[in-house]
């Protein structure tokens, strides 16, 4: 039997892996949508832009159902205090993924052109909007969120709207749209041919090389502007998950002290800015399978750098600092971890070996041709 | 404590967004299983009308699951947002079923719902068939790991109050996953999807037969929903028992408010066929009864006893009592996390605990309510009576309705006289959104009947809700409403388009030939 402790950093490992599978596969949808209006131009390119995730892109939403799900059961107080926290950026995630569906698969239903701009344009916020509040709610979170828990471990959220959108949560925003937008512009690179896949090489050249800048500002502003958090006492590793036995300091540049303490984790950014350096390179020297890989590997290191800078703290309370909530007493019970590490290791493979038959069926790129062919059976 | 109006601004905001996503749900468990079928008897009999036939019930199929997927997300995060209490206080045992959901079964769903559209030409008959039945698979799947959390606040069993983290805890996993009353709704509600697909199928046909077009096809399809849905609407009937035999064992106050049940009466209880339910002075004003059929249906023999609103009430006044006691060692234990004597205290009336929080409605010093305030706090544990009553009965009105008219269809297509039937085809088509009505309604009872409590006898549901603000509520709420009707309007003008277009654009060019050359 593994202990409490070990169970808790496990599943703080397999939320990041969760997260970052969300980002990378759920991630190239939201760019190709948030490209869409730009890229295409003619209604035919529209729908070849569509159909090169026509076909995944349920599939690929379920890494969020995932990711969200893992919070809820591994870490419950987390799913409390974070979605109700930051009620608003999740409600305008829901309402720009609620478009989504419909985009895909009603827009050629109807052959009127003003029908199917308008699901394009919905298509556009559905791929901008979730990017960009996750960025936001992620820059809120390093910064600390305003809440406290009453003597039932009640939370109440002190903030509100305006403090949502700071500068630095929007300058996360932007980090998570350029790296996305990137993304998607990669995955279009491999999907599609002629004058498309042209504009794509060009939009996948430049993005990446915006996401290190942007990124980097980031760290810059973490290190040098940034209130971290560190435990100063208590917040044993196996003790009961109850935010209130720990002391909690805030001090400037504090997210950077985990990467002096456990050197290992200096791999995320260094994975983040590399990944995203070769994936330029890749994409102009007609690699664009490798740039992919390369780019996913870059989401993999950003979304990871975010989650260990933090560590052991999941959302921090920025005027109740000591009721933060961190991966040791904000988790399940021991034997719901368990439950949940046994599920997951009999599925999550089973999940990998059926969406690569997927993504494999599916291969190939999409061209006009194909739609015309199929005008009726594809989006 | 929160805020009475956020609260019931979250229970509108979850009733509407759950019955708005209910509205895609049972189409989609019923059409996905349907869809196999078809494809099935394609993959057997090599006709290509087969094919065909799987490909344009796909089409409407996708329509309406796009919805499904939409309204979908919002359930699952629904539970952090607006009802952040109730995710710390049981995420522990109410978590891990959503999670296992994600895992099992809608990643298998969502993963094959692709391919089922865009594999046709890429796929191997086999192959495709397999994706088929995968898709079918996945939704069912699904509606088992949600029904198990949903039962779970029906009849939390397998779980223990914590002191430490405040909250429930796991103690038993195997009973939450074989807890009777999640199973009995389980194969009740796929059954009522079924019921669902099989009308609609039964009832699209029934349009092209009455326009005398599309016939074969229509005929072919007609037989296929006859008999399943024969085989559905028996079985939700059968199972909606179930149902009510467990609810009868675990959720006796619901039953009794069902069946406008105040006083107990000596076994085998008769049931209410009408009454006028009199909720203030706790009776009825009028009643028509069925001598021994309650007793028969609830406890399944004629000895034991149904007991009545009256006294379950008296019952649950006592629980307050012993959960006043669980309260006050819980505030004890909070001082000093070693007295042993307030841990068995709290260990012997932990069943109460969830009762005495019923008094934060009325005090903020719960250890010192009143004798008044129990009282009333006892009388909250009814639910609404009058709803309940008729609309269970409506509920089940409607599943015999179903019976007959399947079983009436069944008749007509081994007869060989469906084509000609045009009376019947007429009601049939007018009763394709009938088992919206009964899914809804049974959804309806399910959940509301549950009131005061978010899982019942341990937390109310006054408790669960998020500390937002009413502003903040409103916005959603309007927002789901609005965004979420508009999409209703579109997805049916396009269902009634595509219906009305008919099958012809999605058929091969065999089936083309072979429906020409037919007289």
């Amino acid at each position: 039997m593994l202990d409490f402790e070990t169970l808790r950093l496990i599943w703080w490992f397999l939320l990041g892996f969760l997260l970052a599978g969300f980002a990378i596969f759920d991630g190239f949808d939201f760019g190709v949508g948030a490209l869409l209006p730009w890229i295409a131009r003619t209604d035919s390119e529209r729908r070849v832009v569509i159909n090169t995730i026509g076909p995944v892109w349920e599939g690929n939403q379920t890494w969020i159902v995932l990711g969200a799900g893992a919070i809820f059961a591994a870490f419950p107080p987390l799913y409390g205090a974070s979605f109700s926290g930051l009620y608003l950026a999740l409600i305008g995630l829901l309402f720009s993924m609620i478009l989504r569906p419909g985009g895909f698969k009603y827009r050629s239903k109807l052959p009127s052109p003003l029908w199917r701009s308008i699901w394009d344009h919905l298509l556009f916020v559905g791929g901008a909007v979730p990017p960009l509040l996750f960025g936001v709610a992620v820059g809120n979170i390093l910064q600390g969120v305003p809440f406290h828990f009453d003597e039932w471990q009640r939370l109440f959220y002190d903030g509100n709207v305006f403090g949502l959108l700071n500068p630095f949560a929007l300058l996360c925003g932007l980090v998570s749209v350029s790296m996305l937008v990137s993304h998607g512009a990669v995955y279009l690179a491999n999907k599609t041919d002629g004058a498309l896949q042209e504009r794509a090489i060009r939009i996948a050249g430049i993005g990446p090389l915006v996401t290190i800048t942007l990124f980097a500002l980031a760290g810059l502003w973490v290190a040098f502007g940034l209130q971290g958090y560190v435990v100063t006492a208590g917040g044993a590793w196996d003790g009961p998950s109850n935010p209130f036995t720990k002391t909690v300091e805030m001090r400037t540049g504090a997210w950077l002290i985990n990467y002096s303490v456990y050197p290992w984790m200096g791999l995320a950014p260094v994975l983040g800015l590399t990944g995203a350096f070769l994936t330029t390179r890749l994409v102009r020297l007609q690699r664009p399978l490798w740039a992919f890989v390369s780019s996913g590997t870059s989401i993999f290191g950003i979304v990871a750098t975010a989650g260990v800078s933090m560590f052991p703290f999941l959302m921090p309370s920025s005027n109740h600092p000591s009721q933060s909530l961190t991966v040791f007493d904000a988790s399940s019970s021991h034997d719901t971890l368990m439950i949940m590490l046994i599920s997951t290791i009999i599925f999550m493979p089973i999940i990998i070996f059926y969406t690569s038959w997927v993504f494999r069926m599916m291969r190939g790129t999409v061209s006009s041709k194909y739609i015309e062919d199929n005008s009726h059976s594809v989006y | 404590m929160t805020d009475i109006d956020v609260v019931t601004l979250a229970r509108l905001q979850f009733a509407a967004t759950a019955l708005y996503h209910f509205l895609f749900v049972p189409l989609t468990l019923g059409l996905s299983v349907l869809l196999g079928i078809m494809e099935s008897v394609y993959f057997i009999t090599k006709r290509p009308i087969w094919r065909d036939l799987t490909k344009f019930w796909g089409v409407l199929f996708g329509i309406n699951f796009a919805m499904g997927v939409a309204t979908g997300l919002t359930m699952e995060f629904q539970f952090g947002t607006n009802w952040a209490y109730y995710s710390h206080y049981v995420g522990d045992i109410f978590g891990a079923p959503l999670a296992i959901e994600g895992l099992m079964a809608f990643f298998l769903e969502a993963t094959f719902v692709g391919i089922f559209f865009f594999g046709w030409d890429r796929l191997s008959r086999g192959a495709h068939l397999f994706v088929t039945w995968m898709v079918a698979l996945g939704s069912n799947l699904s509606a088992l790991w949600i029904l198990i959390a949903n039962g779970w606040m029906q009849h939390p069993v397998g779980a223990t109050f914590n002191f430490e983290s405040m909250r429930m805890e796991v103690s038993n996993f195997y009973d939450v996953l074989f807890n009777p009353t999640a199973q009995a709704k389980f194969v009740h509600t796929i059954s009522a999807g079924y019921v669902t697909g099989s009308l609609f199928v039964l009832g699209v046909s029934a349009f092209f037969l009455l326009a005398r077009r599309n016939i074969d096809f229509a005929k072919r399809s007609i037989t296929v929903a006859a008999a399943f849905g024969l085989c559905s609407s028996l079985s939700v009937v059968v199972l909606g028992d179930e149902s009510g035999y467990t609810a009868a064992e675990s959720q006796k106050m619901k039953v009794a408010a069902i069946e406008g049940m105040w006083t107990t009466e000596p076994a085998p209880a008769g049931f209410n066929l009408v009454a006028i339910p009199d909720p203030q002075n706790h009776q009825n004003a009028f009643e028509v009864k069925v001598p021994w059929l309650l007793g028969l249906i609830a406890t399944r023999s004629t000895t034991e006893q149904v007991p009545g609103i009256n006294d379950l009430v008296a019952r649950n006044t006592q629980y307050i009592r012993d959960g006043l006691k669980a309260y006050s060692a819980l505030q004890t234990l909070r001082k000093d996390s070693t007295d042993l004597e307030a841990r068995n205290t709290l260990k012997k009336y932990e069943y109460g605990l969830g009762y005495a929080l019923l008094l934060s409605k009325y005090t903020n010093d719960i250890p010192n309510a009143s004798d008044d305030m129990i009282t009333k706090a006892a009388w909250d544990t009814v639910p609404d009576v009058v709803p309940l009553f008729w609309s269970f009965r409506l509920m089940v009105a409607l599943g015999f309705l179903f019976i007959a008219l399947f079983a009436t269809a069944f008749w007509l297509v081994v007869q060989r006289r469906i084509e000609t039937s045009r009376t019947f085809l007429r009601l049939a088509l007018l009763c394709i959104p009938l088992p919206w009505v009964s899914s809804e309604l049974g959804w309806f009872v399910a959940e509301y009947g549950r009131q005061p409590w978010c899982i019942d006898g341990i937390l109310p549901t006054r408790l669960g809700a998020s500390s937002l603000t009413t502003g903040d509520m409103w916005l959603s709420l309007g927002g789901f409403l609005i965004l979420y009707s508009t999409l209703l309007v579109v997805e049916l003008y396009l269902m009634v388009r595509t219906i009305k277009k008919g099958p012809e654009d999605y058929f091969g060019r065999h089936t083309a030939a072979v429906l020409e050359s037919a007289p």
